[in-house]
């Protein structure tokens, strides 16, 4: 037995029932940044200097070019998780609100997928 | 028409303190590293582009105003970091109790502000001669 009312069911309220999968998501993606962050950072003040040839040696060792494609492909995803919240609680247009979350989604997945693909060109040996 | 007694909106009559700011920030550290994983793209996309697109991209993060979005990020990074590990303590029921949640709160913030300044010196200082 549902305790939903049948207009509430008709327009659509309540709860989707996938709060708490979202919730969940947020929560192990930020344990996991946690540990990719500070490895990214302790990478970048221990790399022998910023040039080109020392950022594109770090990613060639697999270690490296494995997690940095979890970094960024977790970010986004963590990104993404926490801007649908922020965006659902201070955006009160449903209009925008909609057009707001698709365009963060959008643009996260293709900024994440330049990245990943960054990385792996890198790996891959195809820069020289 | 008199309008009756009605209860106020939480956000109308709760006082501010600053553990709401904190909790605030956590939210707005988040929007900003959002933006700063763009650029986080950007450098890997150019490293990957070759030597050229790479040095165009370190001129542009050597910018002065590239550089304050840099600062604002990497203090981003920071308190989001710690705060969310406050947060995940939280969330697993600890720290909940009025004293500890304050004192953490303090904790996270002036540790926060502390390893961005000191992440900032060693990688300008590592970094900055190659660039």
């Amino acid at each position: 037995m549902s305790l939903r009312s049948p207009l509430g069911r008709v327009l659509g309220l309540g709860s989707a029932k996938g709060g708490a999968s979202h919730w969940y998501a947020q929560r192990v993606t930020a344990a996991a940044l946690v540990l990719l962050g500070l490895w990214f950072v302790v990478s970048l003040a221990s790399l022998p200097g910023a040039s080109h040839a020392s950022v594109v040696d770090w990613l060639r060792s697999p270690v490296s070019s494995v997690l940095a494609v979890l970094f960024v492909a977790v970010a986004a995803y963590h990104a993404n998780l926490g801007l649908q919240v922020v965006v659902e609680d201070y955006v009160a247009s449903k209009g925008t609100r909609l057009a707001l979350l698709v365009a963060c989604k959008f643009a996260l997945v293709v900024a994440a997928l330049i990245g990943v693909l960054a990385v792996l060109r890198i790996a891959f040996g195809v820069v020289a | 028409m008199a309008q009756p007694e009605r209860p106020l909106s939480p956000f109308l009559h709760y006082r501010w303190q600053y553990t709401n700011t904190l909790s605030i920030l956590h939210r707005i550290s988040g929007v900003l590293l959002s933006f700063c994983f763009f650029l986080l793209v950007y450098w890997l996309a150019a490293a990957a582009a070759g030597p050229d697109a790479y040095a165009g991209a370190l001129r542009c993060f050597g910018s002065p105003l590239t550089q304050v979005v840099l600062l604002g990020g990497l203090l981003s990074f920071c308190y989001h970091l710690l705060n969310g590990v406050r947060h995940l303590f939280f969330d697993l029921g600890y720290g909940f109790e009025l004293k500890t949640a304050r004192k953490s709160g303090w904790a996270v913030a002036v540790a926060a502000v502390l390893l961005a300044l000191i992440v900032w010196f060693v990688l300008d200082r590592h970094l900055g001669r190659v660039a």
